[in-house]
């Protein structure tokens, strides 16, 4: 183990993959991350063709040109790039190219704010790109190996998205142990692609598709997702086959066993419920975690399970879908749905970097407590410490 | 769990000096991590960053409230920002300044260690650049990290001679917070 920053971290992991190309647009809080891998290339560390794009709208393409080819690439980027993304990240599922890509949460404008929510990933719920969300830079940078075993497998053939909270896991210094050379070769094979561009033997990807066959092609995305919650918990224990380290499959619990209450949550944000858990326990309160890992596929039936004996449930969502509520919590009722689970309540909270510590989280146990007590629920999204001045 | 808030502005390597007591406590053989907060990155903006050190992993992911010791890197600084705002009351705040400590003007019965590392930085690297010995007289008013650990980070992070005269810079304001 090594003290280093969260992004060196994810850099390491990507050179340990040996992508081939390499296409990204620097914006703050990723760029350590795309500085750091373009250092490598430039320095003749890491073998790789590294595209400098003049927007994310055009890394993400070439990142499908390339993946096309049957070459391996990574890209990273946050927020607004993510957004510039859009309508090419839905072209990457489409195609089934394996792209793997880091998105150092952010916030998105307007207001400009360049700090941690989940906004940026949650607003690409629907792109048909897998989604994994990482609690530190450790995990942030093993997921990287994981994704691409994950995203290759020629049963699922889709793109990965790996959250890792902007600046409170990009830029935090902390220890990290790396995954040597030998051993990610070992783990990792070459991409084989089923399909690919070459002169010598010509195709068309993204033909037009009539409506007779439309549906049947997002039906089949459909069940590739659907394959791959089977293969993100199969490659979490083959990595701890190798490398000796777990993070849960598609969720992973704490103190969750006799809770009565259970905070659900992704990201960083699962550590410092950690410590709060930890002390409420100490006062004789039964409290515990789901940790939401995996949010597409979401892991519907992990999280009945996981929360069947609880009598609460209090979801925490760092990102809001206007006019309703947090999208976490919705999945998670919907989940529940006919299953006679616990009660859930939803909370916003953690927007735009707003920090969150244990007291937030003590708080809102109190709150899922009262509620217990009393059996009455509010149905509406709480936003957490909202500044009624501010208003 | 120590946890320590650092207080610069932008391009004084509060960021550095984080990561480097980080390092430092990590080779002293416990846990420990560093992360800083800032705006939009300007040159003169105030700054702060964070180090926790603990004997077991740290998970807590929060800001720091309640810091066992301040670093103040910019004596310009205490007339802008609370720089003590929740220090323990057994805590203690490290000032780069020339002044007395009694001379700053923070309130309350709070132990206060000044040096003038900028000092130090002309008279050993011949530069304002005061962040390393800073934290060499952080690790002399506190014992909570070893000198030579700060040392060790310091050469690492600037090899050759820079990381040498640093390394001196360390001591020197180490031996001075010793007496």
């Amino acid at each position: 183990m090594e003290i280093m920053e969260g992004s060196r971290a994810v850099a390491e992991a990507v050179k340990a993959c040996r992508p081939n190309v390499i296409a990204a647009y620097p914006i703050t809080p990723q760029t350590h991350i795309v500085e750091e891998i373009s250092r490598m290339v430039a320095d003749g560390e890491l073998v790789s063709e590294y595209v400098r794009v003049e927007s994310e709208h055009s890394a993400m393409s070439v990142c499908v040109g390339a993946s096309a080819t049957g070459a391996r690439t990574y890209t990273a980027t946050t927020s607004q790039g993510m957004a510039l993304m859009h309508e090419v990240l839905f072209n990457a599922a489409g195609l089934r190219l394996p792209i793997v890509m880091t998105a150092a949460n952010r916030s998105l404008s307007a207001p400009i704010n360049i700090w941690n929510d989940h906004q940026d990933m949650i607003s690409e719920r629907d792109s048909g790109w897998i989604q994994l969300y990482s609690e530190d830079a450790q995990e942030a940078s093993d997921m990287i190996i994981q994704a691409y075993k994950i995203a290759e497998d020629h049963d699922i053939l889709l793109p990965v998205m790996i959250g890792m909270d902007g600046f409170i896991l990009t830029h935090v210094h902390e220890p990290v142990e790396l995954c040597s050379q030998e051993k990610v070769d070992d783990f990792l094979p070459l991409y084989d692609p089923i399909q690919y561009l070459t002169t010598e033997n010509p195709l068309s990807f993204g033909t037009i598709v009539y409506p007779n066959t439309y549906t049947e092609f997002r039906y089949m995305i459909h069940e590739a997702m659907k394959k791959a919650e089977r293969k993100i918990v199969d490659v979490a224990s083959e990595f701890q086959d190798k490398f000796g380290r777990y993070y849960g499959g598609l969720i992973d619990t704490y103190e969750a066993d006799d809770a009565d209450l259970l905070i659900l949550a992704m990201g960083s944000v699962i550590g410092t419920a950690k410590d709060a858990v930890d002390e409420l326990r100490s006062e004789g309160k039964k409290v515990g975690i789901v940790k939401v890992r995996c949010y597409r596929p979401f892991p519907a039936e992990a999280i009945v399970e996981s929360t069947k004996d609880a009598k609460a449930i209090a979801v925490l969502d760092k990102n809001i879908s206007l006019g309703y509520e947090g999208a976490l919590y919705t999945d998670v009722k919907s989940a529940l749905y006919g299953k006679n689970g616990p009660l859930a309540m939803g909370f916003v909270l953690g927007l735009g970097g707003r920090d969150i510590n244990k007291k937030t989280i003590k708080n809102i146990v109190a709150k899922a407590d009262k509620a217990i007590k009393s059996g009455i629920f509010e149905a509406e999204t709480e936003f957490v410490d909202l500044d009624l001045e501010v208003l | 769990m120590k946890e320590i808030r650092i207080h610069g502005r932008g391009g004084q390597g509060v960021v550095t000096s984080a990561e480097l007591i980080t390092l430092a406590a990590f080779d002293d053989g416990k846990f420990s991590h560093a992360f800083p907060f800032f705006g939009f990155e300007r040159r003169g903006a105030p700054i702060v960053s964070f180090v926790r050190i603990d004997e077991c992993p740290i998970r807590l992911r929060s800001h720091i409230y309640n810091p066992d010791y301040v670093i103040v890197q910019d004596p310009t600084l205490l007339d802008v920002v609370d720089v003590t705002s929740g220090l323990r009351p057994d805590g203690m705040v490290i000032a780069n300044t020339e002044k007395e400590p009694e001379k700053l003007g923070l309130e309350g019965k709070i132990r206060i260690r000044t040096i003038n590392a900028t000092k130090i930085a002309m008279d050993v690297l011949g530069r304002p650049i005061m962040n390393t010995a800073l934290i060499g007289a952080f690790a002399g008013a506190t014992g909570e990290v070893s000198v030579d650990s700060i040392k060790n980070a310091v050469k690492s992070r600037f090899p050759g001679d820079m990381g040498e005269k640093n390394a001196e810079a360390v001591q020197k304001a180490y031996d001075m917070m010793r007496g």
